[in-house]
């Protein structure tokens, strides 16, 4: 099972350019319909569950407003 | 230390590594050119920085950026060079960082000549680049003055953070005279608050001239006008020669004041009670003297080699109170003594005038003559 | 008794230190901020950020120094070059680089960037190829292409009259002092990629003094080129690399023997 991921976009950077989404290869990214930023722009927002935190949206974010996370399994000691 | 003959352009070049020159970039440039020559290699003997660069914008340029890092740093160039450089002036004036900046005036407009001329006063002391900013601008006479003016115009340009020039012109840059060289002195250590260096452990600096923001803007152009009232207070020179007695005076920067000095001890053991003002700022200008001056003596003369520059400086000192003529060589002559003499008898003659210009009394007189 | 795996966050990526926490005035999609973005990545991940000088240009870039957090100047347009050698040679051991773009570099700075290159100055210039005068409102420049539409090549660039593109990476890597000359392109992510390791290349080239570095960056402008983002970087990828084909133009031996 693919590790899970999420990415969290600060929308006072994001300027709804809409690069990640072609860019994301799980195609769970979209500018947020009804949601504007400060500057009047649609945000990326992941709208699906399956992010695996591949980070490939923040290769290509020109403003640098994605923060990916991904999940990191840590065995515990007995 | 001994006096020993130097060459003006090189003994500016040792007097300002003497004053702790870390860098100078420089380009060819005829009467110039020595104080390049000699920098190439006196400062990587010092392992001090030098480069030739590419032009006189590159030159001025590479000087920019050496002081923005507070460095001590100065170029040289002459008339057609220092029109190329003058973008880079504005910005630097802009920006507020010191630098020194040598120019030895030939002959012009356009490519002209490689004689002497100063006819440079106007661009130089009158602000050529854009803006308005004041470099203080100092006008040696002498070799030794040419030395101990650029060791000054390092202190002047960091203690108001400005354009510090040295205004010389060809024959003083070629002639060479017995002077003395100051002490050496180490390269600075202490820099300024606003230097950007690169260093680790405070916050980023950054430095610009731009001001998108108009009243911010107009901000810094209130400060650098306040900083040039400052400038103009203090640090005012000029040289008085004969003044006691005089009931005539000769003005003069640089050659041509040197050239008038002849003129003005000849015209004296004639018995004519002349003097010589010899300004040695020309920016700020010694307004203050020659007004005073205009109110005790019945006539002026201005010497200049250009078509009546610093005259007009003159003109306003004295507010059209006393009459005043001009002598004036252009094109890279320059005058005798003998015709500055002759110029005085005319002043002394008359008759004189507050009326007209005197510009165009002595250009119907070159008409005449030619 | 084993306890069950416990799941942790852990950041992939975040935003890099050096890239200051203030939104950039550039166009929504231009490529810019991808190559700050790896400028200032670079600078991190070599832990040079307090001893970088950087030196902005005149272009979209001329607000460059408001967005990282390291030492900057401004210079005037197409003089960067020159600053930097001011600079560089009073500091030799700072990290100095400009930030260019095409009109800045390749018009009005040519003799700036060819004899900063030709003296081999130990500094390392991040070029901007958008193919167009992006600041002043999209006029020809000498990177854009034969029969491209700009505000004053309103007909498409006619080459008979208005001349030939120049290739400015491979004009300077013909230059004994140019130590490494690339051209990369922000297109997409491998070759967002491709040109940060160019930029990390670039950099450790200075750190070494072993002369020039240069990394040339195919952008897009959107604004001026009348497309949107995604469409402006497929104008990149199909028509700016076939007339400026990526490559390393010059990575003298030296160079060459660098493992990064």
């Amino acid at each position: 099972m693919p590790l899970k991921g999420k990415i969290v976009v600060n929308e006072v950077y994001c300027k709804g350019c809409a690069l990640c989404i072609p860019a994301c290869p799980q195609g769970v990214i979209r500018l947020a319909p009804e949601r504007l930023t400060a500057k009047g722009y649609h945000p990326a927002e992941l709208f699906a569950d399956s992010c695996t935190g591949c980070a490939v949206c923040a290769v290509v974010c020109p403003e640098a407003a994605i923060t990916v996370y991904r999940e990191a399994k840590a065995r515990a000691m007995v | 230390m001994a006096r020993e003959l130097w060459k003006g352009n090189e003994a500016i070049a040792e007097a300002a590594v003497r004053a702790g020159l870390q860098a100078y970039f420089g380009y060819p440039i005829t009467p110039q050119t020595e104080l390049l020559e000699y920098l190439s290699w006196r400062m990587p003997e010092l392992k001090r920085a030098f480069v030739q660069a590419e032009s006189e914008l590159g030159a001025i340029n590479m000087v920019y950026g050496a002081a923005c890092t507070g460095a001590r740093v100065m170029t040289s160039s002459s008339s057609p060079g220092i029109s190329l450089m003058l973008e880079g002036i504005s910005y630097i004036a802009g920006t507020e960082v010191p630098m020194v900046l040598v120019d030895v005036m030939r002959g012009g407009p356009g490519l002209g000549n490689i004689a002497p001329a100063q006819a440079d006063y106007n661009q130089i002391v009158h602000g050529g680049g854009h803006g308005d900013y004041h470099p203080i601008v100092l006008a040696p006479s002498s070799v030794q003055e040419s030395i101990d003016l650029t060791s000054l115009a390092f202190d002047l340009a960091e203690k108001y953070r400005s354009i510090a020039v040295v205004l010389t012109d060809g024959s003083l840059g070629q002639m060479m005279e017995p002077a003395e060289m100051p002490e050496m002195m180490p390269v600075k250590q202490v820099y300024p608050e606003w230097a950007v260096t690169g260093e680790p452990g405070r916050d980023r600096r950054f430095l610009t001239s731009i001001n998108l923001n108009p009243v911010e803007q107009e901000k810094t152009n209130i400060r650098l006008s306040l900083r040039w009232q400052q400038v103009q207070a203090n640090e005012v020179r000029f040289k008085e020669y004969y003044l006691d007695d005089a009931k005539f005076v000769v003005l003069g920067f640089g050659s041509s004041g040197r050239i008038a000095l002849s003129a003005v001890r000849a015209a004296r053991a004639e018995g004519i009670p002349v003097g010589l003002l010899r300004p040695i700022t020309v920016n700020p200008f010694p307004t203050a003297v020659i007004e005073e001056l205009g109110k005790h003596v019945d006539g002026m003369l201005v010497v200049e080699m250009n078509a009546g520059q610093m005259l007009e400086d003159v003109r306003l000192s004295t507010r059209n109170r006393v009459p005043i003529e001009f002598y004036g060589r252009m094109g890279g002559v320059m005058p005798l003594p003998d015709e500055v003499l002759s110029a005085i008898h005319g002043l002394v003659d008359g008759p004189r005038t507050t009326e007209g210009h005197p510009r165009d009394r002595w250009l119907a007189r070159l008409a005449k003559n030619n | 008794m084993a306890i069950p795996s416990i799941e942790l966050e852990q950041v992939v990526y975040e935003r890099p230190e050096s890239f200051r926490d203030v939104s950039t005035h550039y166009c929504p999609g231009c490529t810019h901020g991808v190559a700050h973005r790896l400028v200032a990545e670079v600078i991190d991940e070599m832990g040079l950020r307090e001893r970088t000088i950087g030196v902005a240009s005149v272009g979209c870039s001329v607000f460059a120094y408001n967005y990282f957090d390291f030492d900057f100047v401004q210079s005037p347009h197409g003089r960067a070059p020159a600053m930097a050698t001011g600079i560089k040679r009073v500091l030799p051991n700072r990290v100095v680089f400009t930030y260019q773009g095409d009109g800045d570099l390749a018009s009005i700075g040519t003799a700036e960037i060819t004899h900063a290159a030709a003296r081999g100055e130990n500094i390392t210039v991040i070029f901007i190829n958008n193919a167009n005068y992006g600041m002043t409102g999209g006029q020809m420049a000498p990177t854009t292409l034969p029969g491209m539409k700009t505000t004053t090549s309103l007909n498409g660039r006619d080459v008979e009259t208005q001349g030939y593109p120049i290739r400015a990476s491979e004009l300077l890597a013909t230059l004994d002092g140019s130590a490494y000359i690339v051209r990369r392109s922000l297109h997409d992510p491998k070759n967002i990629r491709l040109a940060k390791k160019a930029i990390r290349m670039a950099f450790e080239v200075q750190l070494r003094g072993l002369g020039f570095s240069m990394v040339e960056l195919l952008s897009s402008c959107p604004t001026n080129w009348g497309l949107t983002p995604e469409d402006s970087l497929q104008f990149v990828e199909e028509k700016m690399t076939a007339f400026f084909p990526l490559n390393d133009f010059k990575v003298n031996s030296a160079v060459a023997q660098i493992k990064i």
